[in-house]
Parts: structure tokens; sequence; C-alpha cells
């Protein structure tokens, strides 16, 4: 009995582990979406983050590259951001665009960097960081509580971003912005301005995602480590329903489903491995499917 | 095409291509030895043109055409790599095969299931927009994923080669193979591409429904009162066609290059078609041209991986940047983009004064 | 006393159109003014420039005797002046706490704030539910909602546009008494309406726009109905005399058709208010024979664009006959996006709405030769100016683009011609040959409907009149006279 407890909570935690790059590119995602944003360029911020979060702690220390992972998912939000409210161009394909730069300039600069040899590097990565008392806890206990940092702040970030977006009258004026930008503007908010750092913020998160990822999941960089996720987050934000704490369910749901493929392992059930990185995404879409009528997107969502 | 329309895209090909030399020489790279490198292994000799940048160039006109198609009518087809890959894999399978079926009918039939497969491949993503409005920029894009691990579920199970070892399917019968120009491995999928750019352009050109489909994109409101036009129909046809043709290049691709499946058959085939449908102005000569110059970037990129020592990727630096140029260019002249179909205003319209 | 708001000398114009020519109005504190007027007389615009949406191109503006420098809606608002537009102005998805406090800048503490809204809400005497969502709301709730928005706001001047537009009598004058009130605590009101009964019993003085100048202005205790009515619609052009006899040539060649079956009939019809909520044309019937011109006197949203878009098969009844021939031609009000796609050329836009009798169909390809030719013809024909078929759209001024849609639609020699306000914007020339062109299509046995905002304009090119007031269409007496016509679209009785 408690092998399976132990089994269900190593699920668990590697769900919870899985899941946090996830939640916090959602999240950010999020925050750019209601105002009114749709930032395809979120998996290549993503992947940005990683390399320079590679880079970063390569070079200092697995803190720099955290922030140097935030700094390049911004930087690239930047130039999104300014191609697309200030040129006011096609959201989707220049998100695209964004998104098809970001593998050549990592792949490039990482080969660069590291040579053709690549990975297998000893990064300094992220430790888990057991909360004392709670991380004893059965079954939640290692799943909530003794992970490393980068899960803590998703788990900040979920209430903060919820407060922000609905108790505060900057989250009014951005939530405006994203459902009428037109009766906003006429209320004097600049939504312009609005939008442009609501996309800056999500590319910060989508950034710390990447960081994540290097850092405190995959303990290394590969060309195109992201391999959708960035995308997933897309898909989350929907089924969330541009909610910060639906989203952060769909989140854990997903971190879930694609944590099942250990969990199989351990249990040594002879399925392909395929059908799990399939999973998230048919679920996902299956998802989307099914809650079809329900969902209301920011209705200004990616009108130029 | 109007001349503004070329200006622009010659424009924004330096741009990337400047882009590129300059991020190579503050990377450490040799810029100049690399750019030579791209270009000879793009044009350096018979050989490279025909095998390497045509062949390369192939899959991108058909896709490219079909998103000409979908971008017209105002919908995002991103999916196409996910539909390439649906038609590579029904070719496979159908080629696996067509042993004893004689070349007339077996490049056909291998074909005709790619393209179906590649429609079957959108239509979820259709029937979400049509019946609910779901973005079909989400839907299409989550299934390039599972058609990704689909492929490479297949090649190591039931496509596998007969001996286990590599994750790739055995080789199709031979009278499912594409003929190729002697000499040279050009297969007779030019001609598909010719051809396609043809009858698109024939379509956009002649016909009532590629007239409609242009008019829904640049105006669904007038389409709609004043034309009578069904804009919620015309861009699924539109959005089903896109991704039969993508399915078709799949098709092309396994009958005249790899004769097998295998994993990461295609290097991104379905988001650099974007940069050549944008590139092209969404006009089939366009399309041609642009996945000309495309085919010998990635042509080139291969040669300049292997003699400079630069990574193929950063061949995607310089299409982002061609997007991107495409994209200021068409919305700082109308002051903000009224959709994507718009860029395909700037051409065309000539033929038809 | 010093005016609580003062316009003086404005003017306005929107490219060729002269909206406001010099006008003034001073609004005195604590009073209830009502601004009357036809459809584009310029209240909404002179209000507009009042509340800082509108820069006017010269005049002044004065708030309690003081000039602002640069009027924005932001300094407006600070100034005290709250404007409630006719259009909904709320984010629908928004409750209507949430709307109050984008508006009036409250924070967003969701128990205090609900308190407040149904506080203040309640205390103007027009109760709201705080949480309700902004676009679940019956249309007379969303009125409350722009008022209460206002309210929250610190106006001290209201200005009001068509509020009682679409409200039912009982609303009506709760909301009137709402105002009464606020005017009596201190604040003053601008009364935009074309409903005399309303500016006659809910006004302390009254002004009155005619294209775009003050024709009267004066204490409600002077003036009646009578009175007011002719100020709006003035003296009428030279050659008017009573309406429906005037126009004997063509009335004679409409009567020579009556043995016809008519070209347009609908019965009982119901249609849904295009475009938002609620029923906005109920049990019409009409007949309109071939060679007829009938034209639609109306004021806008009183149901006549859904009357004309049913009529012409782009509005889907609820209910009711609808019998009409074809083909049928429709002209838009919005050229730029329903008439035209601007991006496409000359010929394109011509070949838009194709059918198999179009000469440049051929099966299921196009013949651009025969169309550019055709095109080419109908630019000639319709006095088009542009230096050929093959120039975009976007490239024609206003009033070539409209020829241009008009000689679309009529170049398909259609049945029924529907045409919605075909000379909006149009200088004298261009509307002179869209009158020209609509009568010819009539003489060659076409029914035409059109609606103008321009009483005038119905009354000249029209052969049979009717009115549609609230929904419901009223088919004028046979000895009818332009003031009574007049009279009617206004009243609410």
């Amino acid at each position: 009995m408690t092998e399976s407890v132990a089994l269900l909570g190593g699920f668990l935690a590697a769900a919870v582990r899985v899941a946090t790059p996830i939640l916090l590119a959602a999240t950010g995602e999020t925050i750019t979406q209601r105002s009114g944003v749709l930032n395809l360029g979120i998996e290549g911020m993503m992947l940005a983050g990683a390399l320079a979060a590679t880079l970063g702690a390569t070079a200092v220390g697995p803190w720099t590259g955290v922030a140097l992972g935030i700094g390049a998912g911004m930087l690239l939000a930047a130039v999104f951001a300014l191609v697309v409210i200030g040129a006011r161009a096609d959201q989707v394909i220049a998100g695209t665009a964004i998104t098809l730069g970001a593998v050549g300039l990592t792949g490039t600069i990482y080969r660069q960097a590291y040579g053709a040899g690549g990975a297998g590097l000893d990064l300094p990565t992220l430790t888990t960081i057991p909360l004392p008392g709670l991380s004893s806890l059965p079954l939640l206990g290692p799943a909530l509580f003794a992970q490393p940092a980068p899960t803590y702040l998703g788990f900040l970030a979920v209430p903060v971003v919820w407060w922000l977006l609905f108790r505060t009258r900057v989250g009014l004026a951005l939530r405006a912005t994203g459902e009428s930008a037109e009766v906003a503007r006429a209320s004097g908010v600049p939504t312009r301005w609005v939008r442009a750092v609501a996309t800056i913020v999500g590319g910060g998160f989508a950034g710390l995602a990447g960081a994540t990822l290097v850092l405190a999941q995959v303990g290394s960089f590969a060309e195109r480590m992201t391999a959708g996720r960035g995308y997933v987050a897309i898909a989350i934000v929907v089924l969330g329903r541009w909610h910060p704490v639906g989203v952060a369910i769909a989140a854990l749901a997903f971190g879930a489903a694609m944590a099942l493929q250990f969990l199989f392992q351990t249990l040594e059930l002879d399925l392909p491995y395929q059908l799990f990185l399939m999973l998230p995404y048919v679920l996902a879409l299956l998802a989307l499917a099914g809650m079809v009528g329900r969902v209301r997107a920011p209705a200004d969502l990616a009108k130029p | 095409m109007r001349a503004r329309g070329w200006l622009v895209g010659a424009g924004a090909l330096l741009a990337g291509l400047g882009v590129l030399a300059m991020g190579l020489e503050l990377a450490g790279y040799d810029a100049g030895r690399a750019l030579g490198a791209l270009w000879s292994g793009a044009f350096g000799s018979w050989y490279a043109i025909t095998s390497a940048t045509l062949v390369r160039a192939i899959p991108l006109v058909v896709i490219g055409l079909g998103l000409a198609i979908s971008f017209r009518a105002g919908a995002l087809n991103i999916g196409a790599e996910g539909q390439f890959y649906a038609g590579a894999i029904a070719a496979t399978w159908l080629g696996l095969h067509a042993g004893s079926l004689p070349s007339a009918l077996a490049i056909p039939a291998v074909l005709s299931v790619a393209i179906l497969a590649g429609a079957l491949w959108i239509a979820v993503p259709v029937l979400l927009r049509v019946r609910y409005g779901v973005l079909e920029v989400i839907s299409t894009l989550l299934l390039n994923f599972v058609a990704e691990a689909t492929t490479s579920l297949v090649v190591q199970g039931p496509l596998q080669e007969r001996q286990g070892i590599y994750p790739q399917s055995d080789a199709i019968a031979e009278a499912a193979r594409l003929p190729l120009l002697p000499g040279t491995r050009l297969h007779a999928g030019i001609l598909v591409a010719l051809a396609g750019a043809a009858v698109l352009h024939h379509l956009f050109t002649r016909t009532l429904w590629g007239f409609q489909l242009r008019a829904v994109g640049l105006g669904p409101r007038a389409a709609e009162i004043s034309g009578r036009i069904d804009g919620r129909w015309m861009a699924a046809a539109a959005l089903a066609v896109s991704g039969a043709i993508a399915g078709l290049a799949g098709g092309i691709e396994v009958a005249g290059v790899s004769y097998a499946l295998f994993q990461n058959l295609s290097p991104g085939y379905g988001f650099t078609a974007i940069a050549v449908a944008l590139l092209g102005r969404l006009h089939p000569l366009g399309v041609v041209l642009a996945g000309v110059l495309f085919g010998a970037l990635e042509a080139g990129a291969s040669a300049m991986q292997r003699e400079a020592g630069v990574p193929a990727v950063a061949v995607y630096v310089v299409e982002a940047v061609v997007i991107l140029v495409v994209l200021l260019a068409e919305s700082l002249r109308r002051g903000g983009m009224t959709g994507v179909a718009a860029i395909g205003s700037a051409t065309g319209a000539r033929a038809r004064g | 006393m010093t005016p609580a708001l003062e316009l003086a000398g404005i003017r306005k114009t929107f490219g060729s159109v002269h909206a406001l020519r010099g006008a003034d109005f001073t609004l005195l504190p604590g009073e209830v003014h009502a601004l009357l007027g036809e459809n584009g007389a310029g209240k909404t615009t002179l209000m507009r420039v009042a509340a800082g949406l509108i820069r006017p191109d010269s005049g002044h503006v004065r708030v309690g005797g003081i000039e602002p420098t640069a009027l924005s809606p932001r300094v407006a608002r600070r100034l005290g002046i709250g404007m409630v537009h006719q259009h909904f102005t709320s984010v629908p998805a928004f409750t209507v706490a949430e709307n109050v406090a984008l508006a009036a800048g409250w924070p967003v503490a969701p128990g205090r704030l609900r308190e407040r809204v149904r506080e203040l809400s309640a205390r103007v005497g027009l109760p709201l539910d705080p949480a309700a969502r902004a676009e679940r709301l019956g249309v007379a709730l969303r009125q409350r909602l722009e008022i209460v928005k206002a309210l929250a706001a610190d106006a001290r001047i209201l200005l009001l546009d068509e509020p009682t537009a679409v409200l039912a009598l009982a609303e009506v004058g709760e909301l009137l008494r709402v105002i009464r009130r606020f005017t009596a605590a201190g604040g003053c009101a601008v009364l935009i309406t074309h409903k005399l009964s309303e500016a006659l019993s809910a006004a302390d003085r009254v002004t009155v726009l005619r294209r775009g100048e003050v024709v009267l202005t004066d204490a409600i205790a002077g003036q009646s109905a009578a009175t007011l009515a002719a100020a709006m619609i003035g003296e009428g052009l030279p050659e008017d005399g009573p309406a429906p006899t005037r126009t004997s040539s063509t009335n004679v060649q409409a009567a020579s058709r009556a043995g016809q079956p008519p070209a347009v009939r609908i019965e009982s019809l119901d249609v849904a208010r295009d475009g938002g909520y609620g029923i906005a044309l109920r049990g019409a019937s009409l007949t309109v024979a071939p060679g007829e011109i009938l034209g639609i006197a109306a004021v806008e949203g009183n149901g006549q664009r859904e009357l004309l878009r049913a009529v012409a098969g782009r509005l889907h009844p609820l209910r009711g006959v609808r019998q009409v021939a074809t083909p049928i031609g429709f002209i838009p009000e919005d050229r730029t996006t329903e008439g035209l796609v601007p991006d496409m050329t000359l010929t394109e836009n011509i070949v838009l709405g194709s059918s198999a009798s179009d000469p440049w169909i051929r099966g299921r390809a196009i013949d651009w030769r025969v169309a550019r030719a055709r095109t080419a013809e109908l630019l000639e024909e319709y006095a088009v100016d542009a230096p050929g078929p093959g120039v975009a759209a976007a490239t024609l001024s206003g009033g070539n683009q409209q020829r241009l849609v008009v000689a679309r639609e009529l170049a398909r020699k259609p049945a029924v011609v529907v045409a919605e306000n075909p000379t909006r914007g149009l200088d004298i020339r261009a509307t002179a040959t869209i009158h020209e062109r609509l009568r010819q299509a009539a003489s060659e046995g076409a029914a035409v409907l059109f609606h103008s905002g321009d009483l005038d304009e119905v009354l000249e090119l029209a052969t049979r009149i009717v009115v549609v007031r609230s929904g419901t269409l009223i088919l004028p007496p046979p000895d009818a006279t332009r003031e009574t016509i007049g009279g009617s679209m206004f009243a609410a009785s």
C-alpha cells in the first residue's frame, strides 16, 4: 500500500514539476491576452529564455540564468509589441515569425557558444527547496512543497495576478482594453501602452518558463527543447477561461498528462511513449472542442 | 505584380540576409565565408540548382500555394507542418503496398491519399471554426505536434522497417516513386508545383470562386452584403483546400525524395512556407519565386553548415526577418493592417483592372 | 446668470458635409434644455463638441464662463460634463459595477464597489443591480447604466442623446422624473430629442437646429407642437406644394402599372433589430407596384433600416410574409464597408454579386475583358469620375464611390431597388445624379424603395410616402401635407 502511495506521490511531484513552465508561460499569456493581444511568439520567447538561462548559469550561476531568461523573453516581447502594437501588423503572423526567428537565433548562438558537442553540460541547476514541515505531508507534501523555487514563484504568481486583474484599477483598465478598446479609450485608458506592457510582462513570464525548463527540470539545453510548450500554454489560457486560477488548474492537469509517461514507465507498462507525447495536445484539442460555446475570449482579442 | 510588391519582397530578403550576416559576424563566424557557402550550395553548380535548391523548393512552393489560398480568404492555417506529415504517412502506407500496380496508377493513388490525409487532418480545426468560431490558429498548431508524434509512433511501430532497427519505414515500391530528371535528384514533383501555380493563377484570375475568395478576405462585410457570399463557408473551404495541398506536399516528398518515412522528414517546411507565401505576396508567381529563393536558402544552409560551420537553423532568422519586413511594409503603408489577406491586395489587381 | 455651458459660433465640417455652421447654444444652471432637430441637423455633433469628443473647426466652448484650453473627454469629465450616448458605450462583458468603476475611476474592491453603485443608482431613482452583466441588460437598463456612469463621475452637466428613443412610455416618465430631480439638486441637462411631446413636457427651454444652424431658441412656454415642428422642418423647398399630388408625371406612370402584380409585398412582417436586441419592426404590411418610388420617412432607429433590409433579403424576418420580385438591387448605407471592397478595382467591385445573367459570367469563370469593358461603359454612363476601371475603389471620392455602387446595382436591371440613404454625404451634383438614376429605374419598371434622413429629399423623389415610427408602418392619408408627414415622424402620441 505504501508503495502505491509512494508511486502516486512521485507521480504528483513529477506532474507539478513538469507543469511549472507551462503554468508560468500560461499565466503570462493570460495577462497578455486579457489586454487583447494574441502572442504566438510565446514559444520563441520561452526558447530564448531557456538559452539565456543556460548561458547565464554557465557564466555565473542559476539565478543569473533566471534573470537573463526573463530578460530575453522581455526583449523578444518588446520587438513583438513594436510590430503588432506600434505598426499594428497581424499578430498571428508576427508571432509565428518571432518564434521562427528565435529557433534560428537560439540554435545558432547555442552551437557557437557550446560547440558541436552541445549539451551534456553540468549546469548548475535550481535544486528543490523542501519547505519545512509542509513537505512531509503524505502525498501532497513532496508534490507541492518540495519543489524548486520557480514552482513556488508560479504558485505565488497565481493569486497575485488574480488580485491584479480583478481587484485593482490597473487590472480593470487592462481587461477593458481587451474587451472593448474603444470604450476603454473613451474612459481615458492609454490602450496601446497597456497592451505593450501586458505583452512585455507576458514575455517575461515566458522567459522565466524557459529558464525553469532548463534549470529546474531538464538540466541542460537542447535545440527546440520547448517542443510546443508555448503553444500548449495558449491552449491552457483558453481552457482556463483566461482566469489565473483556471489556468493554473489546467496547467497542472497538463503536467499530470505529461508526467503520465514516467508513471507508466515505472509501472513498466509497455505503451509507446509517443502516445504520451501526443496526449497533452490531443487533450487540449478535445477540451477546446468540448468547452466550445461556453468559451468567451476577450472581445477585442487580436484586433489591431 | 506591382513594382512596389517586388521591391518590398526584394528589400525584405536583403534585410534578412543582412541581419544574418551581421549576426554571424557578431557571433564570431566568418560571415563572408558563410554567405559564400550559402550561394554555392544553392546556385554553385547545375547539380546544386536542380538537386539541392529546386528539390527543397518544391514542398515550399506546393505548401505555399495552399497557404496563399487560405490567407487570401483571411483564414490562418498554421498547421501545414502537421498536414504535411499526415500526407507523408498516408503516402508511405500506400506506397509500401503499391508494388503490384503500374506507375501510372500507383503514383496518382499515392498522391491522392496524401491529399485526403491532409484534408482530414485539417477537418477538425475547420469544424471547430465553422461551428464554434474556435481560432483555427490554435487548433491547427496543436495538431502539428500530434502529427509529429504520430509519425514517430508509426515509424517505430506499424510502419517500421522489416529489420526493426531504425525508426524509419521500408522504402516504398518502385512503382510509386516519382520519375527523376536523369543525372539529378529533381523529381516530377516540380511539375506538380508548376502546374499547381498555373491552376492557382487561373483560379484567382478567371474563376468566380477565386474572385469570391479574394473578396471575402479583402472586404468580408461587403462580400456578404453586396456580394452575397457566405464568408464562413468560403474560409472553411479555403482552409480545407490548403490542408489538402499541404498533405499533397508530404506525399510528394515521400514519393520523390525520401521514398520512406522517418522523423524530421520536414525541416519545418510548414512554417517556412508561411514566409514563402507572404514574400510571394500570395500570388502564384510570387510564391514560386519565393519558394525557389527559400529553397536556395535552405540548400545553402546545409552547405553553410558543412563548410563554414554555421548551424543550418540560422536560416530561420532570415525567414523571420523577411516575414516581419513584409508585414511592417504592408502595415505601415496602410496605417494598420486589416488582415493578412491585405498582403495579397498589392498584387494581381492590375491583371484584372 | 453665468451659463453652465456655452457654445458659440461652432463650425464643423466632415469632408464635404457641413455638420455645424456657426451654431450657438447656451445652457443655464438648473434647467432642462431640449435640443430638437431632424436627423443630420447636427444635434449630436454639437453635444459631442461640448463633451470634448469632437474638436470644432471654429467657435468657443465655455464651461461656467471659463474657456478650457483644450477640451478632451478627460477634461470634459473633470469639468463635470457627462454625455449619455445613444449607442451603448459600456463594456459588454463587464458587470454594471465594473463599468461604473471604469467610467468614474472608482476603486475595485468588489463588496464596497457594489454597495456604492447600488446606493448611487437607488439615490438618483435609477436602481441597478451592480452584479448584472452589461450585455444582458435590456435597452432601458442600459440607458440607466449610461446615466449612472455619468453621475458617478460627478457630472453636473448631463448631455443626453435621445435617451428615450427606445424606452417604453412608463420608462420615459420615470427617466424624465430622474432628470428633474437632478436639476432640482443643482445640475442642468440637455435633452437631445426628436419627440415634440417630450420637449414640451420636460424642458424649460428649447433650441431647434436645422442643417447645422440654430433656427429657434425660446422658453418652452412660448412654443407649441405646431411651432416646433414648423421650425424643425422649415419652409421646405420653394417648388414644394402639398406633397403627394406634386409629382404628376411619375404618378401617372405609376398608375399605369397598377394592373400588374406588386413587385414587393410584405404582410405582418416582424424583424429583429439589426445588431441589437429586441424587435425593430412589427406587423409591417406594404405593397409596392412596379414603377413606384416609395419614400420612407423616418427618424433613425425607428425600424426603417430593418424594413429596407428585410425587403432586400439581407435580414431574415422573424415572422410574416415576404414576397419580393427578383433581381433585387441593394444600395447599402455604408458604401466603404458594405457596398464596396476598397482594395479591389472598380471592375472587381462591379463584378461583386454577380449572377448568371451578367455578361461577363461564363459558367464558373469570369471573362475579365468583358467585365472591364462593361465597367468602362458604366463609368461613362453614370458619370463616375475615375481614371479607368483598373484603379482601386478606395481612390474614388465618396460621391463617385456611391455612383459606382448605384451603377452596379442598377445595371442589372433589377425588379426592385432598395436604397438606404443613397445620397448621404454627397454634394448636390452627385445627389442629382443618383436621383435621376433612381427615377430612370422606376420608369423602366422597377419598384424603388428608399429612405433618407432628409424629409425634403424624400418628398422630392418619392411618388408615394410611408412613415416608420417606433417600428410601426404608418401610411399617411392621401391629402397629407409636408407638415403632417413631418409631424407624424416626430410625434410620440
